[in-house]
């Protein structure tokens, strides 16, 4: 968080069916909907989150991620993470506020490889779903299927990861906090953290750009991702694999599609990284363990079906 | 027993679809693996394949996979086709460009 990028604030997915795609987010993963907008995107947050939104849908001919924002801590941290994307030769695209519905302006970039973000420093307060902020309970009541607990990472697939980390790690202030390396010591992989979590944006070396592989959200507990898997079976949902633990993070996880063919996943546990910890790293050799730690083999589905 | 047959020509596979199944379920269900599964939502093209012969419905397919020029040629994604009389299909070869992007994705 050196340079003020915080986490995390939201994803814009883009779906073939709109309804069914609520549906999924909602029902099955327990996301809930706060709102929508004239352009006919729906709004969802998970329950523990404070802001008003952090999942967008929107309906289009074409799956796949629009976007991704962090939250920046305030304004004054906004204007200079901008000022040093600038100097660094990167193009920002300014957003008003509002174009999203109760989110401030947002500062916009493609990175080389090939995927948007955002950074934006206010979205309106709504505090965590179902819960008071004074002596709150442990949990609300009322939340449907997986009950997702927060919007966690995303993982893109793209070229010129070299270059996509030193925009990450120089310009925002991001720690590597774990990578695969190929024989020749290129990085192919790249987890990258703002936090003490294991990872809060990932990447994978792909030649096509702007690829989508997944958007995470956490769960409590192993049990939380059984109970899931138990719920992909009972909707017919289509299920990538899982549930398994990862080699890199140590996460314990459960991967499935939407009903667009995005991937999503859910997992809990994984390591944490605090600021003077060096990188952890995986041989690409090891890529089956280092992927699926119990197995030990690579599905093929995992590294080439993307949106 | 209703449903429809889809034979693969390419590679000799044939199974039965029951109406309002989709052919990528379909074979699923079979045991059969002539059709590469991906994501089973029309996102991801992975399970592309030309339908030689025979009507079908098509749920939403993504169009960065099936622009509208392929559907004319009878090019679809296998998870989002509903039969409607018995089908002939075949296996669509990988684009080269998608093939070498395969070969070279490191991990
Ligand atoms: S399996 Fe992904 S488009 Fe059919
Ligand atoms: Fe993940």
């Amino acid at each position: 968080m050196k340079k003020g990028v915080m986490r995390p604030g939201h994803v814009q997915i883009r779906v073939l069916d709109l309804e069914e795609a609520v549906k999924h987010y909602t029902d099955l993963m327990g996301l809930i909907e706060t709102d929508r907008d004239d352009q006919g995107r729906v709004y969802l947050k998970a329950w523990t989150e404070v802001d008003k939104f952090s999942v967008v849908l929107r309906e289009t001919d074409e799956p796949g991620c629009d976007f991704m924002g962090f939250k920046v801590v305030d304004e004054a941290a906004l204007n200079q993470l901008e000022k040093d994307l600038v100097d660094y030769g990167v193009e920002v695209e300014q957003v008003p506020a509002e174009e999203l519905k109760d989110c401030g302006r947002r500062v916009r970039f493609t990175v080389p490889s090939g995927h948007a973000f955002e950074l934006y420093a206010d979205k309106k307060y709504t505090g965590k779903w179902g819960v008071s902020a004074v002596n709150p309970e442990a949990w609300p009541r009322g939340l449907q299927g997986m009950k997702a607990v927060r919007f966690d990472h995303a993982l893109f697939y793209g070229p010129e990861l070299a270059a996509v980390y030193d925009i990450f790690v120089n310009v925002l202030g991001f720690h590597l906090a774990e990578q695969v390396l190929d024989p020749e010591g290129t990085r192919v992989a790249q987890f990258l953290t703002v936090s003490m979590k294991e990872h809060d944006v990932a990447f994978i070396h792909h030649e096509e750009k702007g690829k989508f592989h997944h958007a995470s959200f956490f769960l409590d507990t192993w049990e939380a991702v059984l109970r899931a898997a138990d719920l992909i079976s009972m909707t017919d949902t289509s299920i990538d694999i899982g549930p398994t633990r990862h080699g890199l993070t140590h996460g314990q996880t459960i991967y499935f599609f939407d009903p667009s063919g995005n991937r999503n996943e859910v997992f809990c546990g994984g390591d944490y990284h605090y600021p003077d910890h060096k990188p952890v790293t995986w041989k690409a050799e090891d890529l089956g363990k280092a992927i699926f730690y119990h197995d030990r083999v690579l599905n093929e589905r995992f590294l080439t079906v993307l949106t | 027993m209703a449903g429809f047959q889809v034979n693969n020509r390419t590679t000799g596979d044939h199974f039965l679809c029951q109406e309002g199944q989709s052919v990528l379920k379909a074979m699923e269900q079979a045991g059969k693996k002539c059709v590469p599964v991906g994501c089973r939502g029309g996102g991801c093209g992975f399970c592309k394949i030309r339908i030689v012969e025979g009507d079908f419905e098509c749920g939403k397919m993504s169009k960065a996979h099936v622009p509208p020029e392929a559907i004319d040629k009878g090019e679809v994604l296998a998870c989002r086709i509903y039969p409607l009389t018995d089908l002939t299909i075949e296996c669509v070869p990988l684009p080269e460009a998608a093939f070498e992007k395969q070969k070279t994705t490191k991990v």
